[in-house]
């Protein structure tokens, strides 16, 4: 090798590429270009940073996008209905790519290797000061879901959360898990901690009994010369898909009725740039945007989708771009506006988009972030490292009926509760890990970290276990968004089905059966769960009940996913 | 908030506006006129049935009618539902819970101009279309959405 000049050595290794030789490279291709990836040139005169979703993910991980992401009717094949090389070719992305593994699962444990993780608060905060610094007035914005999903999270009681984001600079957001840390919690962080620093909209809640406004619904500022408003939208469906008396005097829904008025409102008030902070879901957002019109952009989250170009609307007011911006801290989102501020009357006349992938290794760690997350994991630091067993298989959640991370919770819970059927909520949230992993207790509550973590021993007819999975799979696929929830379909182990996304609410769900036995809809099978709405629940926390499971098996081999037959699937770009 | 005035609406609510509302004629709750009480209509085990009890034969649909519910119920046993109309002299509003055993869940007759502008708080067993209807002028306008109910749970 002495001999070998620089150029020599490269173009030996280009060669030796070229053959597929096993190359110990990797190292090199992710160091990748830093300048290249971040140095957007300004635009215009009116920015805005995204992130949403965060899930208390203080820390760089790894987050496997989805390999199923069914869209049905009008959504078929449509953002955010992409998944693998469909998304890839939709957005013009090079496969292969660094962006190829930041938008798709495609390859997911090799390149993950290759790229290093994502994420992680000192990281996020290096790349957020670096693009302040050449966009001056910018406005960070923090879609919620951002104080839950982390042990740190739900033992601070979202106290870590809180003050990360104070230090990061967040200007407004807006909410959805946030509230199962109880109405209270939320009232008491948002009047004292968020007081001066951070704005918390949700035009979508009102009071239970006179509908009075619980939260600001927008608020304005001036940037560059430029009156802008922020709406906030939380999620609508909190009180649904999460325990209701933990938020029981507050109604939500979507109120687009309220959300025109409130655009109508900050217009007349001068604002000429209107966007949304919203949680509705991508779906959600996209109908919204065709119904009301006078808003700019909606920034998007909940339905975790990271969608490299907003999707433009056109409604009877004009045009509304609508965005995703993923999740678990893996992406930053960038709008600039071009604001005329003379004679054409103040109106936006273009914009420009892009969703940032943060690589962690390419950005690196801000100081005061990275001292301040050491402080916060400190007293907990042995508990998170605790090491409960190593993987042999790649474990992630997200996909639209089951992943291997949720695999491994039903088969934990059927195994220790001696349950005939295992259902897990299909949440989106909850990080990946690779294979030979060890799998620490602080990467078991990345997956169960919530406030209602009982988990369950339920006796159920089989009609009834019918009459759940239809009623979730509506909330997933009915046609129309607004009937949607957002979530993924109930992860189910111990028994086989045959779901058809596309037929009517209720006769979707057929061919139940455990091993090659049909089951019968008046025999009662034993059903375990976890995180249960109901108030009068109870249980031990699910984290013990896997954690002494991983404890015992030491090693866990790859889990076999156990995932429903899809009728009327094939070719449906949102599957791989 | 304004906790005063919370607690004086509802005790007023309870009593005194209510009172206050009959007595002006704008309200006539059919339990208190017990001789108005619509057996049939209210008894009727499907929307055909109630609707022919209220005496509505024929319907048409009307834009100038709006029903307000939620898309998806947060609280199957209590959902919020407004019914505002605006056709001229509308003089009753009823409103059908379509799945409910009982469809018929609740009978307005609007007397001396009152605002055919209504609420009411119902129970819905299950996923269901909720249908107003307005009588105008010997005629009977109808509007409808659902509403769906959901075990919960799962979400995001």
């Amino acid at each position: 090798m002495s001999a070998m000049n620089r150029r020599e050595f490269l173009q030996m290794l280009a060669a030796a590429s070229v053959a597929g030789a096993a190359l110990e490279s990797r190292p090199l291709l992710a160091a990748g270009n830093a300048d290249a990836l971040y140095d957007l040139p300004k635009f215009g005169n009116v920015h805005f940073m995204h992130f949403t979703d965060c899930h208390a993910q203080l820390l760089p991980i790894w987050f496997r996008e989805p390999s199923a992401n069914v869209g049905i009717g009008s959504a078929r094949g449509k953002a955010p209905h992409l998944v693998g090389e469909h998304l890839l070719k939709a957005f013009n992305i090079k496969p292969g790519t660094r962006e190829a593994h930041a938008f798709t699962f495609l390859d997911f444990a090799q390149a993950a290797k290759t790229y290093g993780k994502v994420g992680g608060f000192a990281h996020l905060a290096t790349l957020v000061k670096r693009l302040r610094a050449g966009r001056p007035g910018a406005l960070l914005l923090d879609g919620g879901d951002t104080w839950q999903g982390s042990a740190t999270a739900l033992w601070s009681k979202g106290q870590d959360m809180v003050d990360a984001c104070k230090l990061l600079g967040v200007d407004m957001m807006t909410a959805h898990w946030e509230f199962t840390l109880g109405d209270k919690r939320v009232q008491e962080i948002v009047d004292n901690d968020l007081k001066g620093r951070i704005e918390f909209l949700a035009q979508n809640i009102k009071t239970t009994d006179f509908s009075d406004p619980v939260f600001p619904p927008y608020a304005m500022r001036e940037m560059n010369g430029v009156q802008v408003a922020v709406i906030g939208q939380a999620f609508p469906y909190t009180p649904i898909a999460n325990p209701r008396y933990m938020m029981a005097d507050w109604t939500f829904g979507i109120q687009d009725e309220n959300m025109q008025k409130m655009v109508d409102e900050v217009r007349a008030k001068g604002a000429r740039v209107v966007v949304v902070l919203s949680h509705n879901g991508m779906d959600v957002d996209l109908k919204m945007a065709s119904r009301v019109t006078g808003i700019d952009a909606i920034l998007g989250g909940h339905t975790h989708d990271g969608i490299p170009q907003p999707v433009i609307v056109k409604n009877a007011g004009g045009r509304t771009l609508v965005t995703n911006a993923g999740s678990n801290g893996k992406f930053l989102a960038v709008l600039d506006f071009d604001v005329d501020v003379g004679s054409r009357g103040g109106k936006v006349q273009d914009f420009r988009y892009k969703l940032l992938p943060v690589f962690s290794n390419l950005l690196p760690a801000d100081a005061a972030m990275a001292a301040y997350i050491d402080k916060v994991r400190a007293p907990h630091q042995a508990k998170l490292e605790e090491r409960l067993a190593v993987t042999e298989g790649l474990l992630y959640r997200r996909g639209n009926f089951n992943g291997s991370w949720d695999q491994l919770i039903l088969d934990a819970i059927m195994e220790v509760k001696g349950a005939d059927i295992g259902f897990s909520p299909g949440f989106r949230w909850g990080t990946t890990l690779l294979p030979g992993s060890a799998i620490t207790f602080e990467h078991l509550m990345d997956q169960t970290a919530i406030t209602y973590p009982y988990s369950t021993l339920t006796e159920m007819k089989g009609a009834r276990v019918k009459e759940i999975l239809e009623d979730i799979a509506d909330n997933l696929y009915n046609p129309d968004p607004y009937y949607q929830q957002g979530g993924d379909m109930v992860r189910v182990g111990g028994m086989g089905y045959t779901c058809d996304p596309d037929a009517a609410a209720g006769r979707r769900i057929s061919d139940m059966r455990i091993g090659d036995k049909s089951m019968s809809a008046d025999r009662i099978y034993k059903v375990a769960g976890w995180a249960p709405v109901d108030p009068s629940a109870s249980g031990e926390p699910v984290w013990d009940v896997v954690g002494r499971w991983l404890k015992d098996k030491q090693t866990v081999s790859t889990r076999k996913v156990n995932v429903p037959k899809l009728i009327g699937m094939k070719g449906n770009p949102g599957i791989a | 908030m304004n906790t005063t005035r919370r607690t004086v609406l509802r005790s007023a609510t309870a009593s005194g506006m209510l009172a206050g509302l009959i007595a002006a004629g704008a309200l006539r709750p059919t339990q208190v006129l017990a001789a108005d009480w619509n057996k049939a209509a209210f008894e009727a085990k499907d929307a055909p049935g109630a609707l022919k009890g209220i005496g509505a034969g024929a319907t048409v649909d009307s834009k100038d009618l709006i029903v307000r519910v939620p898309d998806i119920a947060e609280n199957g046993a209590v959902v919020p539902v407004d019914v505002v109309s605006t056709i001229p002299n509308t003089s009753s509003i009823s409103i059908l819970v379509e799945k409910n055993p009982s469809p018929l869940s609740a009978h307005f007759e609007l007397g001396n101009g009152a605002l055919p502008e209504v609420s009411a708080r119902l129970k819905l067993g299950q996923t269901s279309m909720v249908k107003a209807v307005a009588k105008a002028d010997g005629k009977f306008y109808t509007a409808q959405k659902e509403v769906k109910v959901t075990v919960g749970g799962c979400g995001g």
